[in-house]
Order: C-alpha cells, then structure tokens, then sequence
C-alpha cells in the first residue's frame, strides 16, 4: 500500500561524476589514516595532504553538484550502493549513499567551508604558534589535520548514507572526531574533561538515536530510507510519536539543544578552528539534517513536531540569555550557536512550513558563525590566547582584515537588512508567526526577543573587543609581573583569506539562497513544497520590521552599556540574580551535578562494595563451607585442589559406574 | 553422518596437545622453548584457517548441521563416540582461539615470570589451553565435550596460580572452585540426559545430533531440570551476575597473556554452550527460563559497567567491563532472533580481540610503571602517544563505537532483541553510556593531560608524587628511572594484527556473518521460534 510520497519520490541509479561518490568519503577517510599511520613521517606535508583531500572532496561535490542541477528534478534523488555492510537475515545493511538535494547541500557546505577552515588551520596549527597555551610542534600539527579529516570524512557519511545504520555510523563518528579535538591540547586537564563530557552528552542522545532505528525496524522489518520513507503511513501513530521523539533525543544530544546543551560551551576547549568547523558550522547542525531528513516521518505527526518546535524555543532563549553573560570571546560565540540551532530547529519543528528555512538558516549561519570564530581565532592569535573580552578593546587598528570580516559576520548574526541573517533569521521568525494559534504568537514572540538580545551580546562583544579603550597595554599575559606584554598584530595571509571568503558568505549567502526562492526550489524534492503560510496575524513586512526594531533595540542598549561607558578588566561582582544564574549557566551543569553525576558515583562505589562484601562474601563463605575457612582457603595450595579434582573424577567414575549398573541390571 | 571424514579437526586438537609435550621439557632453554612453542602456535593458525577454507557456507545453509566430521567409538557401551565437528559457531570461535594464542605468545616473550618459573612451561601450559579448547568447541559428543571442559580447567589453573601476581593462589583455587562447582552440576544434568535418551530411544546417547532430534518431544519439567544443570556450569563460566565474582579475582592475578585467553576465548564456552547446548537440547527449557536469563544478563550490562566505573586496578577494570559485556551476549542469545543469535556470535569473536586488545594494551602500560593501580599514572599520551593511540583504539572499540568490530555485533544484538524484548534491551541500550564513561573515564586518567602518578614519575627518575600508592611500595623503588618508552617493534607488531582486525571487521564483517548465518538459522529453528521482524527462519 504505498502512500503518498510529499516529498520523495522515485530513486534512480546514479551516473557519470556522481559514481565517483564513494571518493567524498573515502579521500578524506585515507588521508586521516594516513597521517595517524605514517607518524613523524608525514610531518612536512601531511597538513597540505589534509588540506588537498578536502578540497577534492569539495571539487567533486561540486562536480556532482552542477550534474545533479542538470536533470529534472523529479529524478535528482540518486542511490549508489557500494556493498552489503551488515549481511544478516531479515536485517540487510548496505553501505551506500543516497544523492539527493539535501545531501548534496550539506556535502558542499562541508567541503566548503571545512576546506577553507583547513587552509586557516595551516597557519593557526603552524609550529611555534601558541593556541592554548600549548606550542604546537610538527606532531602536532599533522595529529590536528589528522583529526580534522576523520571528522569530514564521518560528517559526510552522516549526511550521504542511505540508512539509518550508515547515519548512525556517522553520527557517532563525528562525536569520536569531536571528542579528540575537544580533548586536541594534552597539557590542560580541563579540555580531556570537556571532551569526555561532550561524548557522554551525545551518547545519551545517541541511545534515543539507536532505540528509533530498532522501531523502525520492528515496524518495517526494514533500515533503508526508501523503503522506511515509502511504508512510514504503515505504522501505528503511537509508534510515529515515540520514534519522532527518539529522533529529537538525538538531534538535542549532537545539536546542544535543550536538555543537552552544557556540552557544547564546554567544547570551547578545543582549538579555534574546530570550534569554527565542527562546533558551529556542521556537525552541531547534525540535528536540524537528522530532523529535515526525517520530514515524511515528522510530516505524520503534529505533536512530534510541536516537540521539536518547544525544544528549539527553549534552547534559542536559553543561549541567548546566558551569551549576553559570559567575558570569554568563545563562549559567548558558542551560546551564540547554541542560541541559532535553536532558531534552526524550531523551523524544523514547524514541518512543511519550515524544513527548508531551517536549512537556509543552517547554511547562511555556517557561512557567518564560522567566519566569527576565525574572527575570534584571529584575535587569540594576536593576543597570546587571551579569550577573555574585558582584556581586549580598540584592536580595530591593529587588526583592520580581522575586524571587517569579523564585523560583516556580525551585521549578518544580528539581521542587519540585507545580509543574511536578515533573510535567514526572520523568514523563520515569520513562518512561526504565520502558525497562528498560541503556538504562533508564543514562539514568534520569544523569537523576536531572542532577536533582540542576540544584538545585544553581539554588539556587546564587537564593542568590548575592536572598540574603546585599548585595556591590554596596561596588562600582560596571565597577570604575572613578569608575563609578556601583548603585541596585537594582523594574522598571515592563509588565515586571512578564508575569513574574507567567509565574509562574503555571510553577506551575500542570504541574498543569493532566497533569490527566486532558489534553495527552497532546490531542496523541494527531499523536503517537499514550502507551505506558505498566511495565517499569521502579522504580514511578512511587519515581522521583518519588529524584529529589526528590536535588534536595533537591544544593539543600542548594548552601546549605552559597554560603549559609552569605559569597561572594567575585573569582572563586577557581586551582580543581581539574572546575571548571575546566566553566569552560571542557568545552573545546568549543578544540575546534572547534583541530579546525575554524584548520585551516580555514589551508586557505583557502593555497589563496589556490595560485590566485594555481599556478592562475593557469599561465594567465599559457601566455599568456606565446603573447605573449610575462607581464611584457609587463601593459604590452600595446589594439594587441596589435587584432592578436588580427584573427588570429582571419582564423583564421575561412581555416578557413571551407577548409572551402567542401573543400565545392564 | 559420518561423511567418513576430515582428521583435520582431530590434527588441529592434536598439534597444540602434542605440542605442549614436547615444549614443557625444554626447561633449560626458554629461547628455544618460545621459539618452538609459537611455531607450533603458528602451524595451528594456518591450520584453523584450512579449516575455514575448507567449511562450506552453502552446505551449511542447505541444512548440514556440522562438517569436517570425525568420529570414532569411544566406549560404545555408554554410547560416547570422539566425535569432532564444527558448524559455523564453532568454526569462528576455534579460529579465534587460533589466532590469539600466537598474539597472546608475542605479547609474552618478554614477560617476567614469577621466580623458580621456566618459560618452558608457561607456554606449554598454553598450547595445553589451545588444544583442550579446541577440543571443547569441536566435540559434537555430549560426554567429550565434558571431558574438554573440565579438563581444560587444569592448564588454566596451573596458569593462574604458578605465574600470576601476588594473590595468584587465591584467584587460583576460587577460580577452580567456580569451575568445578559448575562442572558437577553439568555432569549431573550430562548423566541425566544419557538417561532421558535411553527412555525415548531404547538406547542411551550422547551423540549431539540424536539428542537434539528427541530435544522437543521430551516434557518441560525434565527438560528445565536438564537445562538449569548445563546453565549453571556455562553461566559461571561467562560469566553471567551473581557467578561473575571469580573473574575479577582470576583476571586481575592472571599473568595478561593468560588474561587474554581466560576472558577472550575460555569465558566464551559459556556463551557457546547456552547456543549449541542449552537451546538446542532444551528448547522449550529455554522458552520457559528466559526472563530469568534476561534479568540476570540486564543487570550484567548494568552493573558490570557501574562496576567498572569505580575500579581502581586496571586488569579488575577489564574483567568488569567484560562482565558488562557478557550480559550483551546472552541478551542476545536469549531474545531468540536470527539477528541478536548472529550479533552475539559476531560479539563472542569481537569481545575476544577487542578485550584481548584492551588486555593487551593495559599490560604493555603495567610492564612500563609496574602498576596495576589507575591512580599511579598520568598523562602518558605525552610519553607514549602510540600507547596512548591504541589503548583509545581499544577503548573505543570496547564501547562499541561504530566503525570497530564490536559496534556491528552490539548493534545486531540489540536491534535483534528489540522486537521480543523491548524492556530489557531499551535498558542494555542505556548501558552503552556507562560504556562511554568507563572507557573515557579512565583514558583521561591515565593517559590525558600534565605527566603524573607514582608509577610513571617513578620511571622517568622523579621526586615521586608524594606518598606513593602502588600495591608495592618497593616496586617504585625499583623501577626509578628505568624510563617510560613508546611501543617497541615487537608490541606494535602484536597490536597490529588485532587493530587491522578491529577496524577491518567493523567495515566488512560480512566474512564473518556468512560463516555465521546458516548456523544461527539453524540454532533458531532448533529452539522452534519464528523470528519476530523479517520472518526469515527455515
């Protein structure tokens, strides 16, 4: 009984360049085995390695790309099966890829713009640069670039693979990458806690991940989109729920959305330009694919999708709230994604309505937000790994490249009209708004206010670093007498140039990706028709223009405060309770603490103690029982175990003898 | 079906037994003694993987229950026949056994041993262990596979208790205990089921295929007395909570050769005999019971992993995360799915190069800070960054992460379990997070951030770390300054073959699964199940 398809719809074999498929995986796969294999050998060119296999990557994704736009757009859903994975009965696995419009996009957006964070690393990893407070050698250079592939390599399983099983590969693959690079500098006890935390956050989405596939299967006996996507109206609606729940379990785990967002502020720890790749551009977005991915099955179910939707608000008032807290560039730029994904996935909770806006804000957000964290890499580099915002101010002079790319990222994050965020941001703001109902004005007006403080943590951050009062020249580094003084300076032309490609993104990405409705026309064939929506009581214009309104609102407040005021190095304490929870993260962290991390511990040492005195204080004293004390049974030696094993033979010997004596009596 | 046969079995028992014949006298030359015993080891590995080339998928899957048959009247009187034969389980589990004797061996070469000890015996003591292992996932007769059984108990013993570490006489004899507590048992229910074939057959046998063809039509009471005996030895032997607390103990004493063996290949006869015996024999037994396995192997999952979590002696670290992973396997076994029966399969072969690999790994960091406790180390991924690498490797893959071998045998398991058990195998699922944090838990401890620990500074010639906390406090003494080198050649070339296996499997088990699927139909059918989802059963 096939039922009707929205969104996908017939599923050809692939030909000519996208054939060549299998190499968008597998180039940036063998160069990480490469560079973790040959070691030390490889460390004079096992960077530009890195760099080529994923501009490979990129070039053949593009190729395969401007091929895919070639053909009709009902036959643009291409499959390349590549061999039987997991060959069992009932439960067939193959390893193959599934070239659709969505895929694609993500395959050059990961390409893309994980090429050009390559090329940055080149000069940000470079020997003798400090990120961290670690001098980066050759070694660790080549581990970094190692690292950095295995992640493009996973991601793109992630995005391409043809079944769940595959994405599941991906999915957790992608948390290995991270977790290494979170973890990248060994001599700071807080990123190996920080990375451990990151993995342990996104298994436990990645067990609602896991537990979705198994009911996908118990229903359909089947783990193959196609076959999931074309028999999903089989499926009971109770059953619909829960894997649609399952599902955002796991995009809140590798997204950072609400309930699991403390990990990704945390990840921070890692080098710069994997908090730019991984931890805002691609993989944090993982949940917003797996949600649009999923559209026939969310398309079934309102309450799923109002799910996501409440996640999403949550999360996009949460981050915004506590980024307009933190001193640390990073973290604020990281409550900042947290902030976005949220705007992502509430779009994506908004079904039809919403799935292409969600990804058109995905990639105009992993064109600014990258370009921002380089921005911030940059600032870092001149600055001896200084993050924390109040020591900085006036470096617009010392950096001018730094400062313009890094303030058009911004003009695009806040909305500013006509880059892209203004595109981005407010179409899903609008789309909320055009929901009608509660749902509607509710989470259209948390979205506006989050518009709102959003231009203000970010004005407050370019204001405190670029502008004012130079406060680092009375300073020097780690506050010690005799630490250096700060020498801000340009960065080179290799971290330069991807920031100012960026920049381009982040201005015209927005323009270019709604012009004629080209990526919603694009993505139509995976994501279905974007429904209009003009039920809103606001028309489209007003809600551009409340929502502009109100970021010039929150943009001036941040002025008054930080900008017409001079900015004091120590941070001000004591603050009024709203700061300070935002500081605190909204207590998320004393809450896992107190709710998950302790009690856990506790259960697991005392259970040591049950083993030891119960469990096994039984066995000892049955053994006792039989061989005399367990005290002796410590001290027995080989001859009470010599007249065991002969009791037992001869135990034998007689039960057999018996048993031949009953048999021949 | 005598197909008038194959000695390749039989000569794949003999090499190894013989073989430890004529190692254990040469006492006085331990090169010699190595050098011959890992020739022989060697001879086996290739003659395991004639075997493989020799056992045919398809005639398994078109219904011939085992191959490379050999039978010959043992004591007729008592209806036992040396009857050796393999199906696919079988089959992947010899090969691992053959595989990890060498590896275990290499690994061993350099291996201190305890004083008045000849390396002689030690590895004539493991081909003795090969052999008899051989000898009991081989036996296609009830009664042999007994005798195997019991008396590979023996080597192991003499391995524990002679060359292990302080408290090796005390893991040693409860070891034995365990062991024979549970061999008793069984040979009670072997002995029973001698008589229950007599009754249906007018003459008793212990010949496997008869048994299994009168299994269904023997009633439920006999059967479940028959069954409890069989399970109890097997799940000592696995070993399945609350029969577990003999492993931490004999893991943690064993030398890590020995350890290597005792949990990657020994333990899983526990595994094996629920899969050939107790479903099979006992079929409508194992419908009835179970819950009552799953419980046992849930809480296996969960409590072996929060065990795990707070051990402070790395090789009972090990020996706890293998109890969590036992309580996957016979999930798996136990949820009556052509899925989770291959998943486990596949897990018993994973578990045993993974945890060998894990094993292996935590030995080569001992050997460097004569240590065992996790608190004496520290940031040795500044030291050894390839020890590091492949204790990560191995952690990874014992948490199952996809992409090694072990997260295709897990996820089988569980996604196979699900439709039957939808409870404990959402439970088992949760577990896969403790796994994470056991794993990571301890990697960050001892081998992420600031060099540290007693053991470590120790060797490097330091002050110390204060009041130190080894198990022996003259070990540190000892060992001031000896140094805290990388991987030499000799230990990547033993890690080596178990990393290409690891990821290898974890992209292309499909080698595996092949030898592997015909045997689990047929188990599946044998126990009279259908399976819930894709309905394939013959």
């Amino acid at each position: 009984m096939p039922t009707e398809l929205p969104a996908t719809g017939a599923v050809g074999p692939v030909t000519g360049v996208a054939s060549l498929a299998w190499l968008l995986f597998a180039l940036p796969a063998a160069s990480a085995v490469i560079l973790f294999v040959a070691g030390r050998r490889a460390n004079r060119w096992g960077h530009w390695l890195g760099v080529l296999s994923v501009a490979a990557a990129f070039v053949i994704g593009a190729l395969i790309f401007v091929q895919t736009l070639g053909l009709d757009p009902a036959q643009r859903t291409r499959e390349i099966s590549l061999y039987e994975w997991i060959p069992v009965a009932g439960l067939n696995i193959d390893f193959g890829f599934r070239l659709d419009p969505l895929s694609l996009t993500f395959v050059l957006l990961i390409t893309g713009v994980g090429g050009l964070i390559h090329l940055y690393s080149v000069g940000y990893m470079a020997p003798h640069a400090t990120d961290g407070g670690e001098p980066a050698d050759d070694s660790s250079r080549r581990r970094f670039f190692a690292q950095l592939n295995l992640f493009i390599a996973a991601m793109l399983l992630l995005v391409l693979g043809n079944n769940f099983v595959l994405l599941y590969l991906g999915w957790e693959g992608v948390g290995l990458a991270s977790y290494l690079l979170i973890g990248f500098y060994q001599n700071r006890p807080s990123a190996a806690t920080a990375a451990k935390k990151a993995f342990l956050m996104n298994r436990v989405g990645d067990v609602g991940l896991a537990l979705a596939i198994f009911l996908i299967w118990m229903e359909l006996g089947t783990v193959q989109y196609t076959d999931v996507f074309a028999r999903i109206g089989e499926v009971p609606g109770g059953t619909i729920l829960a894997i649609t729940l399952l599902l955002l379990l796991g995009a809140c785990g590798k997204s950072g959305q609400f309930p699991l967002q403390a990990w990704l502020p945390d990840a921070m720890e890692g080098p710069t330009p994997v908090s730019a790749l991984i931890h805002a551009a691609t993989m944090v977005t993982a949940g917003v694919f797996l949600v649009a991915r999923m559209n026939p099955i969310y398309n079934i179910t309102e309450t799923g999708r109002l799910a996501v939707a409440i996640i999403g608000v949550i999360t996009l008032l949460i981050g915004a709230i506590i980024g307009c807290a933190y001193d640390d560039i990073k973290k604020v730029l990281a409550y900042s994604t947290v902030s976005q994904i949220g705007y992502m996935i509430l779009a994506v909770g908004l079904g039809p309505a919403g799935y292409a806006l969600g990804i058109l804000h995905l990639l105009a957000h992993g064109f600014f937000k990258a370009g921002l964290f380089l921005g911030a890499g940059s600032v870092m580099h001149a600055m001896h790994d200084e993050v924390d915002m109040r020591r900085f101010g006036g470096l617009a002079r010392y950096m001018p490249i730094t400062t313009v790319t890094f303030g058009l990222g911004y003009l695009a994050i806040i909305g500013f009209p006509f880059l892209s965020g203004y595109y981005t941001k407010d179409a899903i703001i609008a789309a909320t708004f055009g929901q009608g109902g509660w749902q509607g004005a509710v989470f259209g007006g948390v979205a506006v206010l989050a518009a709102g403080l959003t231009a203000f943590y970010m004005t407050r951050l370019v204001l405190m670093t670029f502008f004012g009062e130079k406060r680092w020249q009375n300073l020097r580094v780690g506050d010690t007498p005799d630490g250096a003084q700060y020498h801000p300076h340009e960065s080179p032309a290799v971290m330069t140039i991807p920031m100012i490609v960026l920049a381009f993104g982040s201005v015209a990405a927005g323009f270019l990706l709604t012009w004629d409705g080209a990526l919603v026309r694009w993505l139509q064939p995976t994501l279905g028709e974007l429904e209009e929506s003009a039920a809103g009581p606001l028309s489209h214009t007003a809600v551009a223009i409340v929502t502009v309104a109100v970021s010039a609102l929150g943009a001036l407040i941040a002025y008054l405060v930080v900008g017409r005021r001079p900015v004091p190095v120590q941070r001000p304490e004591p603050v009024s309770f709203p700061v300070r929870a935002a500081r605190r993260d909204l207590y998320a962290n004393a809450i896992n603490e107190v709710l998950i991390a302790r009690p856990g511990i506790w259960l697991s040492r005392a259970l040591v103690y049950i083993d030891n005195r119960g469990v096994d204080g039984l066995v000892n004293g049955t053994a006792a029982l039989l061989g005399g004390s367990s005290g002796r049974l410590r001290r027995l030696q080989t001859g009470f175990v010599r007249s065991y094993a002969l009791s037992m033979l001869g135990g034998s010997v007689l039960v057999i003898a018996a048993l031949l004596a009953v048999r021949f009596a | 079906m005598n197909t008038g046969g194959s000695v390749l079995l039989l000569v794949l028992l003999l090499v190894p037994l013989v073989g430890s014949l004529a190692v254990a006298p040469l006492r006085n030359d331990d090169r010699a003694a190595k050098r011959v015993a890992f020739g022989i080891a060697i001879i086996e590995l290739t003659l395991a993987g004639v075997a493989w080339a020799m056992y045919s998928v398809a005639d398994a899957a078109a219904g011939t229950r085992f191959q490379l048959e050999f039978a010959y009247p043992w004591i007729p009187a008592f209806g036992t026949s040396f009857a050796l034969g393999v199906d696919g389980i079988a089959l992947v589990m010899i090969a691992l056994t053959a595989l990890l004797v060498p590896i275990v061996m290499g690994f061993s070469w350099e291996e201190k041993l305890p004083e008045g000890r000849s390396a002689a015996s030690f590895f004539a003591l493991l081909l003795a262990t090969e052999g008899l292992l051989i000898g009991v996932f081989a036996a296609t007769d009830v009664f042999l596979f007994y005798v195997f059984f019991e008396a590979m108990l023996v080597p192991m013993y003499f391995l524990i208790g002679r060359f292990g570490g302080p408290r090796r006489q005390y893991a040693a004899v409860k070891f034995f205990l365990y062991s024979l507590l549970g061999g008793l048992v069984m040979l009670a229910s072997v002995i029973g089921l001698f008589v229950v074939s007599g009754e249906r057959l007018g003459e008793g046998t212990f010949t496997w295929a008869e048994l299994q063809r009168i299994a269904a039509s023997v009633p439920e009471s006999t059967q479940i007395w028959l069954f409890l005996g069989f399970f109890l030895a097997f799940a000592i032997k696995a070993p399945l909570v609350p029969f577990h607390t003999w492993l931490p103990d004999a893991g943690a004493e064993a030398p890590i050769g020995v350890g290597v063996l005792l949990v990657g290949v020994l333990d899983k006869v526990g595994t094996f005999g629920f899969l050939r015996y107790c479903l099979p024999l006992f079929p409508a037994a194992s419908r009835t019971l179970a819950p009552l396995v799953l419980v046992l192997a849930v809480i296996g999952v969960l409590y072996g992993a929060l065990l795990a979590v707070a051990q402070s002696d790395l090789k009972r670290f090990v020996s706890y995360t293998s109890v969590a992973h036992f309580g996957y396997i016979a999930l798996g076994i136990f949820a009556f799915s052509t899925q989770a029966f291959a998943g486990s399969v596949l897990y018993m072969v994973n578990h045993g190069l993974t945890t060998g690999m894990l094993f292996i790994v935590v030995g080569m960091l001992i050997a460097r800070g004569g240590s065992r406790l996790i608190a004496d180390y520290g940031g040795v991924a500044k030291l050894a960054p390839l020890l590091a690498g492949t204790f990560l490797l191995a952690g990874l893959a014992s948490l199952a992460l996809p992409g090694t071998n072990s997260f295709v045998s897990e996820f089988l398991v569980l996604i196979g379990s699900f439709p039957r058990e939808p409870v404990y195998t959402i439970l088992a699922t949760v577990g896969i997070i403790f796994a994470a944090l056991y794993i990571l838990w301890v990697y960050q401890r001892t081998m992420q951030g600031p060099v540290r620990g007693t053991a470590v500074l120790a060797a490097l010639g330091g002050p110390g770390d204060g009041p130190g906390t080894m198990l022996d406090p003259a070990v540190a003494v000892k060992r001031r300054g000896v140094g805290f080198p990388d991987l030499s050649k000799r230990e990547i070339a033993v890690l080596t073959p178990l990393i290409v296996l690891i990821v290898g499997l974890g992209f292309f088990p499909g080698p595996v699964l092949d030898v592997i699927n015909p045997s689990v139909a047929a188990t599946m059918s044998e126990v009279g199940l259908t399976d819930p989802v894709g309905g394939v059963s013959r």
